[in-house]
C-alpha cells in the first residue's frame, strides 16, 4: 500500500470523530474567506454595472471636453463627422435665485447642465410630475422651462410652477428631477442639479468669454465603431487644443477607481481580519492534536513514522480547511445579492449581482494560505517529537520550534500570502504597509500579552488586593500559567486596533475640516467676477467692518500638455496636477504671504517670454526643476514658458493657491475672471451674498462652510465603509473568543468546584470569573487603544500631513467594548460552573 | 442553633444518598446513622465502591443527602442551600482530596490564602505563609503546581485545608497518588496538624495500618454500615 494511501486512511478513520472541537476552526476560516469573497463580489458586480452602462453613464459611446470654451467649427466638424448624433451640453455652477414676495430673496448654489434637443442620445432623465423632457423645458407662461434636483428645490422652497432665475435669465420651474442618466462622472458636486436648455441661456449672461464652464460633445456612434482607433485620431488633431477625449469603456472612471480603491483597501481589512481567524484556527487544531496525544502515542507505538503522522493529521486538517472555505465563498458569494437592495440607493447604475468566480477564487486562495500558515506549526510539533516527549510538550511543557524546513515552509507561505494580497490589490504599496502592520500589530500584542500578564501577577500580590479574593483570584488567574491572555488580546485586539485607528483617523479628519477649517478658510468663495466688476465688488466689501480680508485673483483655467517638449504624462506619470485642467492665475509680483523656496520672481514690469512660479511641493513630486520648460493650454492656445521660480502653495487653509502662475503680459490679453475669497464674520455672511449677488447676478457664491460639510459627508461614509470592514475583523475576533470561553470551560467548572469546597459562595465564584473575564477585555481593549491611538498618529501625521490629536471618546467606547464582548463571553460559560456540584466534578478528577 | 461541647460535632440519621448516571439511578448510601465527636480522629475503611468517599462528600455538604439529616456543629446542612453550605465550609470544614485539587493559575501561597481571604482574614497571606512553613514549604511559596511534586502539591492542599483552623478535617484517600515514603510524610503531617489543632479528622483510606492510627474506625461495605458497627463513638472500634 503506498504511504498516501495509508496516510488517506489514517485521516478517514480520523475524521470519523465529526466536525465536533473544529466549530471554532470552521467559522473562523468561513467568516475571513466570506468576508473578502463578499467584498470582492460586490465589487465586481458593482464594476460589472458601470460596465454595461458605460455609455449612459457617460452620455455618449465617447466624448470630447472643453475648459471654458464651445468646439471650434472645425472640431465640431470633425465629431460630427466620426459619429451618428452629437450631443452639446455645458456645465458650470451658478446661483438660483428666487424672489420672495416677502423678505430677501432665496439663493442656492447649483450646478447647471444646459442641454440641447439631442440630449441624453442614451437613458432618459426621471421627472416629477412625469412630464416628457421636451415638454418640461419648453416651459410656459412666455419663460424658458428648467428641472431641478428636489434637493435644492426643498432648500429654496420651490414647487413646480414657481419661477427662479439662473444669472439675468429667469425660468419656471416645470418638474423634479429624480434621476438624470448621465450624472455619474464620480466626480465631487458642491451644487444640486439645475436642467435647462443652453439656448434659453443665451440671455443670462453666464457664459460669457472666461467665465468658468466646460462644454462636453457626447457622441453616438455607429455599431461596432474602432474605439482605439477613434481615441488615436482626435488626440492627433485635437490634443494640444485642450480636447479631452474619453471613451465609454470607461464611462465613469472615478467611481470605478473608487470602487476599485477602497475594495483593495477592504480586502486588505479582510485579511486582518483571516489572521485573526488564524489565531482561532491554530488554537483550535492546537487543542485537537492535544485531545489526539493518546492516539498518536499509539500510532508511533504501532510503527507509524512522525511524517505518516504528520502527512495524516495534515490530510485531515486540510479537508476540514475546505469544508471552511467552501462555506465561506458560499457565504461571501450569497452577501451581494442582499445586499444589492442597500446598495441600489447609493450607486448611479444597477449593479449586476452575479456569482463571479475571480473574487471568489482570490478569497479561497487566501483561505488556503491563512489556514496552512497557522496549522503548520501545531502539526509540525506532532511530527517532530517522541510519543513519551510529545506528552509531555502537549501537556504545558516546553515550546520547541519546529524542524527548519518548517520555518522556512512557514516564511514562504508568508511571502505568498503577501504576494497574493499585494497583485490583487494592485497596489504593492499599500498591501506591504498592511502586511507590515498586520504583522506588528500582532507583535505587539504578543508582547503585550506577555506584560499585561507579568502585571496582572504582580498586582495580584500587591497588598491592595488582598481581602478582595474576587480581584485577586481575577488578577491571579490573568498572570498565571495559561495562554488565556495571549489569545484573547490577540483575538479581540486586532479587530479592536483596526477600530480605534479608524476611529482616530476620522475623528482627526473631520474635526480638522470641520472644527479648525472654518477658523482659517474664508466665508465666500465667489467665482466668475467679470473684469469690469472687480472693483465694484471690492468696494463693497472694504468698507465693511464684519470683512476681514479680502483676496482676489485673476483666473483662467488650464491643461498642462508637455514638459520640456515631452507629453506631460511620459514626464510626471500620473500627478493628479495633470489630471484634468488647474487653476491657472498671472501677478505681477509674489503677494505678502507668498514664500518663494528656490528661484527669482519676473520683475515687476517683466513683458518678456513667459515665465511660471510653480507650487514647490508638486513640482519636486513632478520632478520639475528650475528652468524647465512647460506647455500649458489655455482657451485652446498653447503658451509654452520657463519655470523660474518655485513657491510654497498651502491648500489647507481653503484659500486662494494656484499651482501654477505667470507673469501678466503672458496670459492677460486672454478673455478671463477674476476668484476672491471673502474672510468675514459668521454674521454678515447672508447680507454680503445679498448684496453682491443682486448687483452681480453672474457671480457664483461658494459657501465655504456648505462645502466643508459636503466634504465631511463624504469622508463619513468611508469612514463608515471602512468600520463595517473593521467589524468583520471583530466578528471574527468574538468568534475566537467564544471558542477560547468554551475551551475553558472545564477548567472554570473544576475552579468553580473547588473555590465552593473552601467556602467561596457562587456570588464571589461569579464575580471572580467576570472580572477575570473584564480584565482581558481591559487588557484588549487598551492595547487596542495604544496601537490604534499610533496608527492614527502615523496616517495622520505622515500620510496626511495633519497634526494628530488623541481622541478620548472613541478610544474609551473601544476599551468599553473589549470590556463588553469579554465579559459577556466569559459569563456564557459560568452557568455550567456555577450550577455543577462540587463533589461531582472534584471525584470526576480523582 | 449552637452546639454545646458534649453534642456530637457531627451526627447523620438515616442518610442515603442516590445519583443519577448514564447507567440510570445509582443507590450509593443506604441509611447511614451515625455521630462523631469532637476532637476525635475517625478512620473509615471498606472496599472500593463501598460508600467511602460519597459519605465523606455528604458530610462535608459537598454532595446532597437524597433523604436523612446531616447536622454538623447543630447546623442541619440538608437545610442549607448551596452558598449557605460554602460559607460554613469556609468557616468549620477542611478537605483534602486524594488528587489535591489545587487551582493551577494560582501559586502555593494564593491557594492557601484563597480559603482565609474568603472567610475575610485581613491577615490571610501571613497566616497562609506560616502554614506552608508549617507543612515545609515556605521556600515554594511562589511556585505554581505544576512546578511541584506530587508529594509536595498535597502538602500545600494540607496547608490549605488546615488553615483557617476548621473544627472538622475530612480527607479522601490524601496518600492514594503518592510513593509509600511521600504518602507517610503527609499522613505524619496530617496527624501532626489535628493534634495541634485538635480538630475532629475524618480520614478515608484503603490502609488498615492508617486506619489503625485513628480513635475509631468506621466500615463500610455496599454502601452501609458494616455489621458489628455502632451508630456512636466507641473506644473499642478503636482498638481494632
Amino acid at each position: 500500500m503506498s504511504r498516501y494511501a495509508l496516510v488517506w486512511r489514517i485521516a478517514r478513520r480520523e475524521l470519523r470523530g465529526g466536525l465536533a472541537g473544529f466549530r471554532v476552526f470552521l467559522a473562523c476560516l468561513a467568516l475571513g474567506v466570506g468576508a473578502i469573497a463578499a467584498v470582492g463580489s460586490v465589487r465586481v458586480s458593482i464594476e460589472a454595472g458601470l460596465t454595461e452602462q458605460g455609455a449612459v453613464l457617460m452620455g455618449g459611446d465617447a466624448k470630447a471636453t472643453f475648459t471654458y470654451r464651445f468646439a471650434t467649427e472645425a472640431e465640431r466638424a470633425w465629431l460630427e463627422s466620426a459619429s451618428e448624433r452629437v450631443s452639446e451640453i455645458v456645465d458650470f455652477r451658478s446661483m438660483a435665485v428666487v424672489q420672495k414676495p416677502e423678505g430677501p430673496p432665496e439663493r442656492g448654489l447649483t450646478q447647471v447642465k444646459a442641454v440641447d434637443d439631442a440630449w441624453p442620445l442614451y437613458g432618459a432623465p426621471e421627472l416629477e410630475p412625469a412630464l416628457d423632457l421636451a415638454t418640461a423645458l419648453d416651459g410656459q407662461d412666455g419663460l424658458p422651462g428648467a428641472v431641478m434636483d428636489p434637493v435644492l428645490m426643498g432648500r429654496l422652497d420651490l414647487q413646480p410652477g414657481d419661477s427662479f432665475a439662473l444669472g439675468e435669465q429667469s425660468f419656471i420651474l416645470m418638474a423634479a428631477l429624480e434621476r438624470e442618466p448621465d450624472n455619474a462622472g464620480g466626480g465631487f458636486g458642491l451644487g444640486p442639479r439645475t436642467l435647462v436648455r443652453t439656448e434659453d441661456l443665451a440671455a443670462s449672461g453666464l457664459i460669457a468669454p472666461g467665465t468658468l464652464f466646460d462644454t462636453e460633445y457626447r457622441l453616438a456612434l455607429p455599431l461596432g465603431s474602432d474605439l482605439d482607433a477613434l481615441e488615436t485620431s482626435a488626440e492627433a488633431q485635437f490634443a494640444e487644443s485642450g480636447l479631452r477625449w474619453q471613451d465609454a469603456r470607461a464611462g465613469a472612471p472615478g467611481i470605478t477607481e473608487f470602487v476599485n480603491r477602497l475594495g483593495a483597501f477592504l480586502v486588505l481589512v479582510g485579511i486582518a481580519g483571516l489572521a485573526v481567524g488564524g489565531v482561532g484556527v491554530s488554537a483550535a487544531v492546537r487543542a485537537y492534536l492535544e485531545g489526539k496525544v493518546a492516539v498518536i502515542a499509539t500510532l508511533k507505538t504501532l510503527g507509524a513514522e512522525g511524517r505518516t503522522i504528520f502527512a495524516a493529521y495534515m490530510m485531515q486538517i486540510g479537508v476540514l480547511a475546505a469544508v471552511g472555505i467552501v462555506l465561506g465563498l458560499a457565504l461571501g458569494a450569497t452577501v451581494p445579492f442582499l445586499a444589492a437592495p442597500f446598495l441600489q440607493d447609493r450607486l448611479p447604475v444597477p449593479a449586476i449581482v452575479s456569482v463571479y468566480p475571480g473574487p471568489l477564487a482570490e478569497a479561497a486562495l487566501y483561505g488556503v494560505l491563512t489556514a496552512f500558515l497557522f496549522t503548520l506549526w501545531p502539526l509540525a510539533r506532532t511530527e517532530q517529537v517522541r510519543a513519551a516527549a510529545l506528552f509531555r510538550d502537549i501537556s504545558g511543557g516546553s515550546r520547541v520550534l519546529p524542524r527548519p524546513i518548517y520555518l522556512l515552509v512557514t516564511a514562504l507561505g508568508l511571502a505568498a500570502l503577501v504576494g497574493a494580497a499585494a497583485w490583487f490589490s494592485g497596489t504593492w504599496y499599500l498591501a506591504l504597509v498592511s502586511a507590515a502592520g498586520i504583522l506588528g500589530a500582532l507583535v505587539l500584542l504578543v508582547l503585550a500579552a506577555a506584560g499585561i500578564r507579568v502585571l496582572s501577577r504582580n498586582l495580584a500580590r500587591t497588598r491592595a488586593v488582598r481581602g478582595r479574593p474576587a480581584v485577586r483570584l481575577a488578577l491571579g488567574a490573568v498572570g498565571g500559567p495559561s495562554g488565556e491572555a495571549a489569545s484573547v488580546v490577540l483575538s479581540l485586539g486586532l479587530g479592536l486596533s483596526v477600530l480605534a485607528a479608524v476611529g482616530q483617523i476620522d475623528w482627526n479628519l473631520r474635526s480638522a475640516i470641520a472644527r479648525d477649517l472654518p477658523d482659517v478658510a474664508p466665508s465666500y468663495f465667489m467665482v466668475d467676477i467679470q473684469p469690469d466688476q472687480l472693483s465694484g465688488f471690492l468696494e463693497r466689501l472694504e468698507g465693511d467692518p464684519q470683512v476681514s480680508r479680502v483676496d482676489t485673483a485673476p483666473m483662467l483655467r488650464g491643461v498642462i500638455t508637455r514638459i520640456n517638449g515631452q507629453p506631460a504624462a511620459e514626464v510626471a506619470g500620473e500627478h493628479w496636477v495633470l489630471q484634468g485642467d488647474r487653476g491657472v492665475t498671472y501677478a505681477a509680483q509674489p503677494d505678502s504671504r507668498t514664500t518663494i523656496t528656490s528661484g527669482t520672481w519676473w520683475s515687476e514690469d517683466y513683458d518678456g517670454p513667459p515665465q511660471i512660479s510653480f507650487a514647490a511641493e508638486e513640482g519636486a513630486e513632478m520632478g520639475l526643476s528650475l528652468g524647465d520648460e512647460m506647455t500649458v493650454n489655455i482657451l485652446g492656445r498653447d503658451i509654452t514658458g520657463t519655470v523660474t521660480s518655485f513657491r510654497d502653495v498651502d491648500f489647507s487653509t481653503a484659500g486662494i493657491g494656484f499651482i501654477l502662475s505667470m507673469n501678466p503680459s503672458a496670459l492677460q490679453a486672454a478673455p478671463h475672471t477674476h476668484i476672491a475669497t471673502i474672510y468675514a464674520e459668521e454674521a454678515a455672511e447672508a447680507a454680503i451674498l445679498r448684496d453682491l449677488a443682486q448687483a452681480y447676478p453672474n457671480i457664483t457664491a461658494i459657501r465655504v462652510r456648505d462645502a466643508i460639510d459636503r466634504v465631511a459627508e463624504l469622508l463619513a461614509g468611508i469612514a463608515a465603509a471602512i468600520t463595517y470592514g473593521a467589524l468583520a475583523t471583530l466578528v471574527t475576533g468574538v468568534v475566537v473568543l467564544i471558542g477560547a470561553a468554551a475551551a475553558g470551560e472545564k477548567a472554570r467548572v473544576f475552579e468553580a468546584a473547588v473555590l465552593k469546597t473552601v467556602g467561596a459562595v457562587r456570588g464571589q465564584v461569579l464575580a471572580y470569573f467576570a472580572l477575570r473575564s473584564a480584565l482581558l477585555g481591559l487588557a484588549a481593549g487598551a492595547v487596542a487603544m495604544v496601537a490604534g491611538g499610533l496608527g492614527g498618529w502615523a496616517v495622520v501625521t505622515f500620510i496626511m500631513n495633519a497634526s494628530f490629536r488623541f481622541e478620548p471618546y472613541s478610544a474609551l467606547g473601544i476599551v468599553l467594548g473589549g470590556v463588553a464582548m469579554t465579559t459577556l463571553a466569559g459569563l456564557a460559560f459560568a452557568w455550567r460552573p456555577l450550577a455543577a456540584r462540587p463533589a461531582r466534578v472534584l471525584r470526576a478528577r480523582e | 442553633m449552637t452546639a454545646s461541647q458534649t453534642d456530637p460535632i457531627l451526627s447523620l440519621h438515616d442518610v442515603t444518598l442516590a445519583l443519577d448516571g448514564n447507567a440510570g439511578r445509582v443507590e450509593i448510601l443506604h441509611g447511614i446513622s451515625l455521630e462523631l465527636e469532637r476532637g476525635q480522629t475517625v478512620g473509615m475503611i471498606g472496599p472500593s465502591g463501598s460508600g467511602k468517599s460519597s459519605l465523606l462528600m455528604v458530610m462535608g455538604g459537598l454532595e446532597r443527602a437524597s433523604s436523612g439529616s446531616v447536622m454538623a456543629l447543630g447546623n442541619d446542612l440538608s437545610a442549607m442551600d448551596e452558598d449557605a453550605l460554602a460559607r460554613f465550609r469556609r468557616q468549620h470544614m477542611g478537605v483534602v482530596f486524594q488528587s489535591f485539587h489545587l487551582i493551577p493559575t494560582m501559586t502555593a501561597l494564593e491557594n492557601v490564602a484563597t480559603p482565609l481571604e474568603l472567610a475575610g482574614h485581613a491577615d490571610a497571606f501571613a497566616r497562609a505563609e506560616a502554614e506552608l512553613e508549617a507543612v515545609g514549604l515556605g521556600r515554594r511559596t511562589g511556585h505554581y503546581p505544576g512546578q511541584m511534586s506530587g508529594g509536595e502539591q498535597q502538602r500545600v492542599a494540607l496547608a490549605r485545608a488546615a488553615a483557617p483552623r476548621p473544627d472538622i478535617l475530612l480527607a479522601d484517600e490524601p496518600t492514594g497518588n503518592l510513593d509509600g515514603a511521600t504518602g507517610q510524610a503527609i499522613m505524619d503531617l496530617l496527624f501532626g496538624l489535628r493534634d495541634r489543632h485538635g480538630c475532629t479528622l475524618v480520614l478515608v483510606t484503603h490502609a488498615p495500618e492508617l486506619a489503625a492510627r485513628c480513635d475509631r474506625t468506621i466500615r463500610l461495605a455496599d454502601g452501609r454500615l458494616a455489621q458489628g458497627q455502632r451508630t456512636g463513638s466507641a473506644s473499642a472500634e478503636a482498638a481494632e
